[in-house]
């Protein structure tokens, strides 16, 4: 292994990544240690993806990565080359908030918004799966998420508001269909 | 960017990253999930000049029971835990996988990830252990079985050559009446455990103990099975062993202390979680 960052630097090269963004093609160069969080953030300027710990551990940077919660700080943009990735950016359409935003907003679930766009994103992905999950199911599912703000009571109340609003507009559109 | 540089090469089959391990030598890592070798890289841990990435070589990612379960390296283990042909097969697999990190984990680590890996305090050697599994490994001059007793060697250290890729593992169904159970205790869910236990057995008619397994994680630099405890059971019921069975666990380890618990509170916990583990595990039948 080696000791010395330019014997490394030389063998690295740099490689085109295309990725599915929000359902939009984009693509940018990444060499090989490039993080898909700092890809995101610098390379596709897409800041609504916040970089915290940068190890794995907080949750900050969670994206969905082929429908999956994933954590893009401890994914290099290189593995993700082809797939298909859905950040914060893209929940709120023309401009209107998504009802889980909503029930954030209104349920106090952030106050400072560092932890937000991955509680969010993984928000999403449990109602996906369970569309009305139980408190210790939403405590369980979040846990890799941590807010050193609200102290959780309030992200839990948003979960399960949020729950709520997509079951009405889930039968809602039942009823039309 | 906080990793050092590394050459990045995606190997389309398992020859190929056979043979590229074999040519950068000890420079060269395998990367599967990344979900502990990243986290390692970006604190400057480790420091490869090569990573082959295993994740997309086709077939290497699949789940097959035909009487033996074969679980390939590369299957995440959301996938397993989602899996209704290993919850069939082997239940204590997927509520174990439950433990490992958080949902944002899973759905990137790998089985052979966690397995390859030979974190003392990872659950999934704690249960293979008490399964009996084999793994299976393929280098540049073919494919080998080890047995799981021969498999773990040190804290993140195994049986496989630096040229092997672990590229699946694989169980034998148990031949009685067999059942289960998994127990741990951590700081919080998510973490890794201060103790973990996995243990199975297999009774007759009367439900008296033929053989059992008992196996623990983040007691030692390896997950260790307790043999006397286990011997301790034969023609018991588990009601009745479950007691005796968690003091011989207590006296025969030596678990390491740190500043998440003393050495003391990991002897007394994995004595208790053993005890807990028997008594839970009549109810809990199933192949293993
Ligand atoms: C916040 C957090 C919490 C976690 N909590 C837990 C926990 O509670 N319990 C737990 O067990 N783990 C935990 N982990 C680690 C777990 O998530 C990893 O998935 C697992 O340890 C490694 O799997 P991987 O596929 O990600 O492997 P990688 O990170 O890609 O690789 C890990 C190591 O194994 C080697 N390797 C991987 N696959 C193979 C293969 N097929 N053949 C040869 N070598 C291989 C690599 O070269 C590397 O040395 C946690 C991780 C994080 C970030
Ligand atoms: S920034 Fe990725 S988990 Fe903390
Ligand atoms: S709102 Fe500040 S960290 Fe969660």
């Amino acid at each position: 292994m080696s000791t010395n960052d330019q014997s490394a630097a030389a063998t690295a090269e740099e490689r085109i990544v295309r990725i599915t963004v929000n359902g939009t093609a984009m693509s940018g160069i990444a060499e090989p240690r490039l993080l898909l969080h700092d890809f995101l953030r610098h390379e596709l300027e897409l800041t609504g993806t916040h970089a915290g710990c940068e190890h794995g551990v907080c949750g900050a940077c969670t994206i969905r990565l082929n429908g999956e919660v994933v954590r893009s700080c401890i994914m290099f943009a290189v593995q993700a080359d082809g797939a298909s990735i859905e950040t914060v950016e893209g929940m709120a359409n023309n401009g209107v908030l998504h009802p889980i935003q909503v029930a954030f907003q209104e349920e106090h679930g952030l106050q400072c918004g560092f932890c937000t766009p991955g509680m969010l994103m993984a928000t999403q992905t449990l109602l996906e799966e369970n569309p009305d999950p139980s408190e210790d199911e939403i405590r369980e599912y979040l846990s890799g998420n941590i807010c050193r703000c609200t102290g959780y009571v309030g992200i839990v109340a948003s979960v399960k508001s949020a729950a709520k609003k997509l079951s009405v507009i889930q039968s809602n559109a039942n009823g039309k269909a | 960017m906080k990793p050092a540089a590394f050459k990045y090469v995606r190997a389309a089959t398992v020859p190929e990253a056979a043979s590229l391990l074999a040519e950068y030598g000890d420079e060269a890592k395998v990367l599967a999930g990344g979900q502990s070798l990243i986290p390692m890289m970006s604190m400057r841990l480790a420091r490869p000049e090569v990573l082959v990435d295993i994740a997309r070589i086709p077939g290497l990612n699949e789940i097959e029971a035909n009487g033996v379960l074969t679980i390939g390296a590369t299957t995440t283990q959301s996938a397993v835990i989602r899996s209704d042909v290993v919850s069939a097969f082997a239940p204590i697999i997927g509520v174990a996988l439950g433990h490992v990190g958080h949902v944002g984990n899973r759905s990137r680590g790998t089985f052979g990830g966690t397995v390859a890996h030979a974190d003392p305090a990872s659950e999934m050697p704690a249960v293979l252990l008490a399964l009996d599994a084999e793994i299976i490994a393929t280098g540049p001059s073919g494919q080998r079985t080890i047995a799981v007793e021969d498999f773990f060697v040190t804290t993140f250290e195994t049986a496989l050559a630096d040229d092997e890729v672990l590229t699946s593992i694989r169980l034998l169904a148990p031949t009685g009446n067999a059942c289960w159970s998994f127990n741990e205790v951590a700081r919080r869910h998510g973490d890794y455990a201060l103790v973990g236990v996995a243990a199975t057995a297999e009774l007759d008619g009367a439900g008296k103990v033929t053989k059992a397994r008992i196996a623990l994680s983040g007691v030692s630099d390896t997950p260790v099975r307790v043999k006397e405890a286990e011997e301790s059971l034969i023609g018991k019921t588990l009601s009745d062993g479950a007691k005796v069975a968690g003091e011989i666990v207590s006296s025969s380890i030596d678990p390491p202390g740190d500043f998440h618990a003393t050495k003391q509170y990991r002897i007394e916990v994995a004595g208790a979680i053993v005890t807990r583990a028997l008594n839970e595990m009549a109810d809990q039948k199933g192949t293993r």
